[in-house]
């Protein structure tokens, strides 16, 4: 069974055509074992999230051992594992944005939504997340909002653009 | 491509930038983009377009510095306007034939910019990112073709070493040496490393250089490869940093597309290729050996050196690994030589540095400025001071690695001995200030949370010490401390710096060290008296995100 699970390609989890960019991914990359960290990505980019049957699929197909792509993708935070919410709110927490009042934005997040960083609300409409820096120091403190960067948020403001994420029926 | 090419392609360039009789520029980097900067240069192509005026160009261009102010704008490169909004573009294009827009108007002929000296710099703000020609222009690329013309090996490494340049990165390890052991070594092939993990919370100078001016890095990696001998190169960027990446798989394919990476480049013996990983979110990949395992897709933790990378490296090659603003410097040292760039700077310091300035001071952006100048030129000059009301109280350089310098040393020039003998270190160049509502206590804290975040876990005395020093500070901050846990908490730091395994281990005390040296009071008033000065711990908020 060992040599011949080898000598077959691994097939995709499902028919999903968003697979093909998986694919194509681990063919640039050789599919080589070297090539796990950028396939993970595309899979998170393509899917939104990383389970459990897509490990399995990129360890086969990159012959890594299971636990080797489990061990990567725990290790690094930009990787998920958990289907992330209809928007995301990023909150900096670097040393300018902390200095500059993060934790009253996270505070407010928290009353409004009743969510911690990693959280998402039970409605599954908001995932808040915390950043170690967003490199945007100079607009402290700062938020990303789905994927736009804000700068120099108040807790006012940050209440204001999730209670309309809230209401708005998708 | 050869020189003459380059040359024609500089002169076309140039032809086709004056036939208009007005430019005006856009920042387009991270910065501005984020105070929509994006839909202002929309707004100012809309309306050129309609007022059908072809002699005049709208340029996106890279970082101005000035981050706190975007969105900027540069009209005919005399006026420079802040905070423009999408509205703003008729008047912007009026004042072009007559005068400029007064309300607008963001004066230069300040110490910020006035105080500062652009190498590394020196096309952020004038071009267009996106536009390899716009980069060849402005003198773009010459620097190689002068390496692969009128150079052995061995002189770009002398000519390196003659500068001084030493590691943008925090370490300051003297970038000629490094090259020629790279050089020295033997492999079957060699490899050359971009380091743009930056991972230093407060610190944005690379991803604003990657942002501004890809070519410019690609460039130095390139006189890199044919100084050590490389034929591969990778550029690990962090993955939060989308706009970098974007414009850096620009930069590789415009380079390919004009010969400049491929095979035999301008018909010497240089075969180089550039390839792109992205980091994943760990700040310990900013150490070489683990940066080195995660771009070959393997959990990002450290391992005994030596073997030095440049010597066992990447895939167990010889290695040559540089951070993006070393890299960024090397194209100028080359032009200009390197007797030229050991001007500037201090003795043992050589050049300027990218600092990024952040936290409570007026103008918080990216500062170019030589080695040697002082803490308060930085802060009260550049800086402009701190907000209305608020008082100096310390400057945190050199990120979790780093550490707060009080007010006694203003007066200080920094360079990389000056930072060390006072407890702190240059790190990548994050300057974060500090005024008195912040709490040095909270902020070892801070800090101390990241570091324990951020240990891969490989060695005990990271990965436990940290939780501890992290606990025992959690408690001095709750109020529940005494004096024995500073006593501990002496101890732990001590341990961790002469036992862990990798950088991260080994200065992840520095910002406590630094503060119970100097704001030894603080720490008193909160064990003692259970007060906290600036009214900061015991109120809440005390758990940071992850």
């Amino acid at each position: 069974m060992a040599t011949t699970a080898y000598l077959t390609r691994p097939v995709p989890p499902s028919a999903d055509k968003r697979w093909r960019m998986v694919e194509a991914t681990m063919r640039r990359m050789g599919n080589q074992s070297t090539g796990l960290i950028e396939t993970l990505h595309t899979v998170q980019e393509t899917f939104g999230y990383l389970d459990l049957d897509a490990l399995r699929y990129v360890a086969a197909t990159l012959r890594v051992p299971l636990s080797r792509a489990y061990g990567v993708a725990t290790f690094y935070h930009f990787f998920s594992l958990k289907p992330a919410g209809e928007h995301t709110c990023v909150v900096c927490t670097g040393t300018a944005c902390y200095i500059k009042g993060a934790g009253q934005l996270l505070d407010a997040l928290k009353k409004e939504l009743g969510v911690t960083p990693g959280q998402t609300t039970s409605d599954g409409k908001v995932s808040v997340l915390g950043a170690r820096c967003l490199g945007s120091c100079g607009l402290a403190p700062a938020v990303v909002y789905d994927r736009e960067v804000a700068g120099k948020v108040t807790p006012q403001a940050l209440k204001e653009h999730v209670a309309r994420w809230k209401a708005h029926v998708s | 491509m050869s020189p003459d090419e380059l040359e024609q392609i500089a002169e076309e360039e140039r032809a086709r930038q004056t036939q208009f009789k007005h430019t005006v520029k856009v920042c387009v980097a991270a910065g501005c983009v984020s105070c929509q900067s994006e839909s202002v240069k929309s707004a100012l192509e809309r309306e050129v377009a309609a007022r059908g005026k072809d002699h005049c160009q709208v340029k996106g261009v890279g970082c101005m510095g000035l981050c706190a102010e975007g969105p900027l704008v540069v009209a005919d490169d005399h006026t420079m306007y802040q905070h423009v909004g999408e509205s703003d573009a008729a008047s912007i294009l009026d004042g072009l034939e007559g005068k400029p827009v007064e309300r607008l108007v963001c004066p230069t002929d300040v110490p910020f910019f006035q105080k500062q000296k652009k190498i590394v710099l020196e096309n952020s703000g004038n071009v267009d990112p996106e536009r390899i020609e716009d980069y060849i222009a402005a003198g773009g690329y010459t620097a190689l073709m002068k390496v692969l013309g009128e150079m052995t090996p061995m002189q770009v490494v002398t000519e390196v070493t003659r500068s001084g340049l030493r590691g943008r990165g925090g370490a300051g390890y003297p970038t000629g040496l490094k090259w020629s052991t790279v050089a020295k070594a033997t492999g079957e092939k060699k490899y050359v490393i971009c380091n743009a993990d930056e991972g230093d919370p407060g610190a944005f100078m690379d991803r604003s250089v990657l942002e501004s001016d890809p070519h410019r890095v690609i460039e130095g990696m390139l006189i890199a490869a044919y100084a050590v001998g490389a034929s591969e190169g990778f550029i690990y960027v962090r993955a939060e940093y989308p706009l970098a990446i974007k414009r850096l798989k620009i930069a590789i394919k415009q380079a390919e597309r004009e010969g400049l990476l491929g095979n035999n480049i301008s018909g010497s013996r240089l075969s180089f290729q550039i390839h792109l990983r992205l980091g994943a979110g760990a700040f310990v990949c900013g150490e070489e050996t683990a940066l080195i395992a995660s771009v070959e897709g393997r959990r990002g933790m450290p391992r005994p050196r030596p073997p030095y990378p440049a010597m066992e490296g990447l895939f167990g090659e010889p290695t040559l690994i540089n951070n993006v603003e070393t890299f960024a410097s090397v194209a100028p040292i080359i032009r200009n030589g390197g007797a030229w760039y050991a001007q500037i700077g201090t003795e043992k310091s050589k050049g300027t540095k990218v600092f990024a300035l952040a936290g409570s001071v007026k103008n918080t952006g990216l500062v170019e400025v030589p080695m040697g100048t002082t803490l308060r030129e930085m802060v009260f000059e550049i800086g402009g001071g701190l907000a209305e009301g608020r008082h100096f109280k310390a400057v945190q350089t050199g990120g979790p690695s780093g550490g707060c310098l009080p007010e006694q040393f203003l007066d200080m020039p920094v360079d990389y001995e000056n930072l060390a003998r006072a407890g702190s270190i240059m790190g990548s160049g994050g300057m974060i200030v500090m005024d008195d509502s912040s709490c040095m206590v909270d902020v070892a804290r801070f800090f101390m949370d990241f570091c324990m975040g951020e240990s891969c876990g490989k060695c005990i005395p990271c990965r436990v010490g940290t939780f501890h020093m992290h606990e025992i500070l959690r408690k001095i901050t709750a109020h529940t401390a005494t004096t024995h846990d500073i006593a501990q908490l002496e101890e732990l730091a001590d341990l961790l710096r002469n036992t862990s395994l990798c950088g991260l281990g080994q200065s992840a005390p520095n910002p406590v060290l630094s503060t119970l040296r100097y704001f030894a009071e603080e720490y008193r008033q909160h064990v003692d008296k259970h007060q906290c000065p600036a009214g900061v711990c015991g109120n809440g908020h005390k758990d940071d995100a992850e």
